[in-house]
């Protein structure tokens, strides 16, 4: 019952469109290095020839496969987004349930913590903190959670304070329960549906905001094999092989469209109008 | 009128009773001003303490010697409690200080003489594209409403959702691959020569201000819907439909103001897409303007401006949000009493 109910969202056209797309997204960023016929960063052919029977997608300006690099630049979008929401999430999920929770003056302090963060435009706020502390993975990572924390924080206090009034979680306070046992068995479990609700937008903003930054070249460094990096380095090349550009253009158009489109469906199966990021 | 809540005996109103929206002007602004303090603190911090500019700009080049020059070329010696104040001072009375870049090659080059023509660049690219999100967005938005769950309105929130969730760079290249690698007929970059307008050649503004637009009208378009659906459910609109006026006045002059006080909100929250798509766009169409300047910045750390750009940015976008806010509370009466 439950499951049936959790796939509730493919019951709309655009929901089993969205998730057949994403499927085979996933598909090919994932599995996509067992089927590469190069390695990513082999120098095989003429830089930037165009297509042909040896190089489907023809080569790229070093003259490297670019069938091989897209099947294994999908991987490196995936995770860093991924563990970007992911830290994203606990910290900004802490930071909303505590104040939801709280009654004290710990909510209006976090909270206008909150707000100042949102008040800056998130790019900019991503490339102030690499000015700082460099180019890596984990300044990019860290940074991109940074932007998305408050955003998750908000979303995840008003859920909480819609709870935090209920009978059921005052009955726990009444029983002298503490307050991350309330938090953890009485409210979280209430808050999963807006959660679920959001986590697909959060998603697909992480996977902007990475690719934008590697986009820059302010964030993986070459010789990575990555779609964003693959068009950012390839871009002088493009009249010789549109390839190089369209190919991985068109893999993250598809992941976070697909993405888009799920999300949204989960938002409205859930009666929960979806808020753009 | 809620001034019961104040027993204290006073001889006139104060100002917020009389002027509510006056009073919410000035309360917007001090908030805003302070916010911009807490952000100026945070770009400092975020750049000058959590590496060494000094050694960032030098690089492999970095040797003992030069690198305290550097140091003390940059003002690094003192402490940066001082440094901080220092540069809010100067961010006060209008200096931005000195670019990184122009220390590197032996010379004071002051930052706002580098950033001032970018700025109009800039500004001029968030102009145009604005000025097209606005009724665009309102006709696609209000269109799909009144054909709402029919195929036009599925057609339009389809593609609107799938625009909107595109990153800006993969717009752009593919507008590049079609309209430069195809088709021929407009350029892939948009250079502009220092000092020239951005207007002198409007080919060049084509692609970055249709990349510009695909980001921020695919938001508001279905903001405007939702806004739209809502209002024209309401008893009024049903109203004005049964004293039999014309669905046209019914839908542009009365549903459509009540719809807009959520899309004002929505346009300001777009902007922060527009600064976002800015800084990507210029930077991929190389548009001179003081994104493509910021991302230079970063990548050869050039501290101070990317702090002195930080701020503008970040200033610009809490007036516009004030602005916002304002434009709302104009538009929906009831908001004035409640502030």
């Amino acid at each position: 019952m439950r499951v049936r109910e959790r796939f509730r969202f493919l019951r709309s056209g655009t929901g089993v469109v969205g998730f057949a797309l994403l499927l085979l997204v996933l598909g090919i960023a994932l599995f996509g290095p067992f089927f590469a016929p190069h390695g990513p960063s082999e120098p095989i052919g003429i830089p930037f020839e165009g297509s042909s029977g040896e190089a489907l997608l023809g080569y790229d300006g070093l003259g490297r496969d670019v069938l091989s690099r897209v099947l294994w630049g999908g991987r490196s979008v995936l995770a860093l987004a991924g563990l970007a929401t992911l830290i994203a999430y606990l910290a900004g999920g802490l930071i909303g349930l505590l104040a939801g929770y709280s009654r004290s003056h710990v909510d209006p302090l976090l909270m206008r913590g909150v707000d100042v963060l949102i008040s800056i435009p998130a790019l900019l706020f991503i490339l102030v903190l690499i000015t700082g502390a460099g180019t890596s993975k984990a300044v990019l990572v860290a940074s991109v959670a940074a932007v998305q924390a408050p955003l998750i924080a908000r979303i995840i206090r008003t859920a909480t304070l819609e709870q935090s009034v209920r009978g059921f979680v005052e009955a726990a306070v009444a029983r002298g329960e503490g307050t991350f046992a309330v938090l953890r068995r009485e409210i979280l479990p209430n808050i999963v549906a807006p959660i679920a609700a959001d986590v697909g937008l959060r998603f697909t903003y992480s996977i902007i905001l990475v690719a934008s930054v590697n986009f820059f070249g302010l964030g993986l460094q070459p010789p990575a094999a990555d779609w964003a990096l693959i068009i950012s380095e390839n871009r002088e090349g493009l009249t010789l092989n549109p390839w190089v550009i369209l190919v991985p253009a068109a893999m993250i158009a598809l992941l976070t469209i697909s993405l888009n489109l799920v999300g949204d469906a989960i938002a409205r199966s859930l009666g929960r109008t979806s808020v753009a990021p | 009128m809620s001034e019961v809540a104040h027993p204290a005996p006073v001889a006139a109103p104060p100002l917020r009773a009389r002027h509510p929206v006056a009073w919410f002007v000035v309360k917007r602004i001090f908030a805003g001003l302070l916010t911009l303090l807490v952000v100026s603190i945070l770009v400092f911090v975020g750049t000058e303490l959590l590496g060494d500019p000094a050694s960032a700009i030098l690089g492999r080049n970095a040797t003992p010697e030069n690198l305290a020059e550097m140091r003390e070329l940059m003002g690094l010696d003192e402490p940066a409690s001082e440094r901080y104040f220092d540069w809010l001072g100067g961010l006060l009375t209008g200096d931005l200080g000195n670019s990184a870049a122009g220390y590197a090659q032996g010379g004071e080059v002051p930052i706002w003489d580098d950033i001032k023509g970018k700025l109009g660049n800039s500004f001029a690219l968030a102009a145009i594209t604005a000025l097209i999100m606005v009724p665009l967005s309102l006709f696609f938005g209000v269109r799909a409403a009144l054909r709402a769950r029919r195929a036009e309105d599925h057609a339009i929130s389809v593609s609107s959702l799938a625009v909107s969730s595109l990153p800006e760079f993969v717009i752009g290249s593919l507008l590049i691959l079609a309209f430069f690698a195809w088709l021929d007929v407009l350029p892939p970059v948009s250079l502009i020569a220092p000092g020239e307008s951005p207007f002198a050649d409007p080919k060049k503004l084509v692609l970055p201000v249709l990349t510009l637009l695909g980001v921020t009208c695919a938001a508001s378009i279905r903001m405007v819907r939702a806004g739209m659906i809502e209002t024209l459910g309401t008893d009024y609109v049903q109203m004005a439909r049964l004293n039999g006026f014309r669905e046209r006045l019914v839908v542009w002059r009365y549903a459509l103001r009540n719809a807009l006080a959520p899309a004002v909100q929505v346009f300001a929250q777009n902007i922060q897409f527009l600064i976002g798509g800015i800084i990507v766009t210029e930077y991929l169409f190389a548009y001179p303007g003081i994104g493509q300047e910021l991302v230079n910045a970063v990548s050869i750390r050039d501290v101070r401006v990317v702090q002195s750009l930080a701020i503008v940015v970040a200033a610009f976008y809490i007036v516009v949000n004030i602005i916002a806010d304002l434009l709302v509370m104009l538009l929906v009466p009831k908001l004035r009493t409640r502030a």
